[in-house]
């Protein structure tokens, strides 16, 4: 049970989880998929067809964008999960067809990275 | 989020695929923020505009919508890659200009403003107070709310450009009067505009929505600047208020010891091969204050100065432009240091600059190192 579904959509897969936000414009490779900033506990990480969970979404209004290219490059993860969601996520999953859920505290909590789970 | 009869069409694809796709986004960002409708706007400025940042996937995608989409209310847009007077200095292979320029003509046939600037508040006409925009662009978005006393979400690309093109946006908090739950305490002082660009950078890690920061009297306009460009790099939050009694919940303080530890996380280099002032781009008073403090001096190193296009006719005009230039400055219009593709490791390794926004993404896109410093320590530094 997903406190708050924005962009509908039924996915299963593996957790890759941060606590840290995501800037994705600057710290995503949208070529492969991988986190390039070196600060972010998720660098070297790959997130094609994970079911990304992090806190939220932050920094440049063109995240949005890298999040359109992670989809049309098929680099993009199958589905998002968030505490809170920002503009550039719920607008990048929008028009990227990424299925994009809120998670309540308990949940987030709960959610391990490596766990398959189904979302939607 | 309530949609009227109307709205509902549009998303429902009756009204053609154009407006479809603004409305889904709409919707999308409505709920994410719990917003009850959507609200007319007046202006919209919107991101996405360097090829850089949105690539071969967001230059096919305004190909397509262009073909469909006209803008409803007026619209300004982001920089682009170059300035087409100097982009054979720069190298830059032919596939870029070409996806450049299909992106300016994207962007014009929708109706857009070929503005490309990410200080709209300074070289257009600001609305009055309270008047409802739609800014793209963290730097732009949180001037417009916190000095410019209009409002807007903290858009993002795809959200001002449906709201570009349907003229709407989401009721979320920011178009609204809430006070901000959390309270900053400037304890650092001798201010300058990095402090202020360090001070935004840790405000937008630990505020949410907006933020209220005590011990602040003055800022000028590079110090405002400096502090919208660097909150909205590092976080989420859409508006500072100044305000020494404030009734927020939480507090925290901003020491010296906050401040260090910001610098370090952004300053990697004691020097850079380079400097690049702008980003924020540079305004007139910007620039006929950088004149003043040259005085007669000239930089040992390359400075590029990025600022939009009207500001730099200005100042060509009022003869700063010619002054900047004598002291070693290149001009460079319809484009910014944010995720440039013309300061690359090909050339140098390091840059210096007083922009926390710009040494972000130098660092981070660029992977470039970064010294950073206030501007009046740059000129002592990199001019004789």
């Amino acid at each position: 049970m997903t406190l708050k579904t924005i962009v509908r959509g039924k996915v299963s897969g593996r957790v890759v989880k941060s606590n840290q936000p995501i800037n994705f414009l600057g710290s995503v490779d949208k070529k492969t998929g991988t986190i390039t900033d070196q600060k972010h506990d998720l660098f070297g990480k790959n997130i094609t067809g994970s079911i990304l969970v992090f806190p939220n979404g932050i920094g440049s209004s063109v995240g949005a964008y890298t999040i359109y290219s992670l989809k049309s490059n098929n680099t993009a993860p199958a589905a998002m999960a968030c505490q809170k969601v920002d503009l550039t996520v719920a607008s990048g999953c929008a028009l990227a067809n990424i299925p994009l859920f809120i998670l309540s505290p308990d949940e987030y909590e709960n959610m391990k990275d490596g766990d398959e789970i189904s979302l939607g | 989020m309530e949609l009227t009869k109307d709205e509902e069409k549009s998303l429902n694809g009756e009204h053609g695929e154009a407006l479809q796709i603004a409305y889904r986004i709409l919707s999308a960002t409505g709920e994410a923020t719990d917003a009850e409708k959507l609200v007319p706007i007046h202006w919209a400025h919107v991101s996405g505009v360097n090829y850089n940042t949105i690539g071969d996937a967001g230059e096919e995608f305004l190909a397509t919508l262009s073909k469909n989409a006209k803008f409803k209310v007026m619209t300004t847009i982001n920089p682009m890659g170059y300035d087409k007077d100097s982009v054979e200095k720069f190298g830059l292979d032919e596939n870029f200009i070409q996806k450049q320029e299909s992106i300016r003509e994207s962007y014009k046939k929708m109706g857009a403003i070929p503005s490309f600037s990410c200080i709209p508040y300074e070289i257009y006409d600001m609305p009055r107070e309270d008047t409802q925009v739609s800014f793209a662009e963290s730097n732009a978005a949180i001037y417009a709310n916190s000095i410019g006393k209009l409002k807007t979400n903290k858009e993002s690309a795809f959200s001002a450009l449906a709201s570009a093109i349907t003229g709407k946006s989401p009721y979320s908090d920011l178009r609204k009067d809430d006070s901000p739950n959390m309270s900053i305490a400037m304890k650092v002082s001798d201010s300058d505009e990095l402090t202020f660009g360090l001070l935004g950078y840790f405000a937008g890690k630990v505020a949410d929505k907006s933020v209220a920061i005590s011990g602040v009297k003055n800022m000028d306009k590079r110090c405002n600047k400096s502090m919208c460009a660097s909150m909205g790099t590092s976080g989420s939050c859409g508006k500072f208020v100044l305000d020494d009694n404030s009734n927020a919940s939480e507090k925290v303080d901003f020491d010296e010891k906050e401040l260090q530890k910001v610098y370090d996380e952004l300053n990697t280099a004691e020097s850079g091969d380079m400097i690049t002032l702008g980003s924020p781009q540079l305004g007139l008073e910007e620039m006929t204050d950088l004149a003043a403090m040259l005085n007669g001096k000239a930089f040992k190193k390359r400075c590029l100065i990025f600022c939009p296009r009207a500001i730099q006719e200005q100042a060509r005009h009022l003869g700063y432009a010619g002054q900047l230039e004598s002291a070693g400055c290149e001009l460079m219009s319809d484009c910014c240091t944010c995720i440039t593709p013309l300061v690359t490791k090909k050339d140098v390794d390091s840059v210096t600059t007083n922009s926390i926004k710009g040494a972000y993404y130098l660092k981070n896109s660029n992977g470039l190192d970064v010294n950073l410093k206030p501007l009046s320590k740059i000129i002592e530094d990199e001019t004789s």
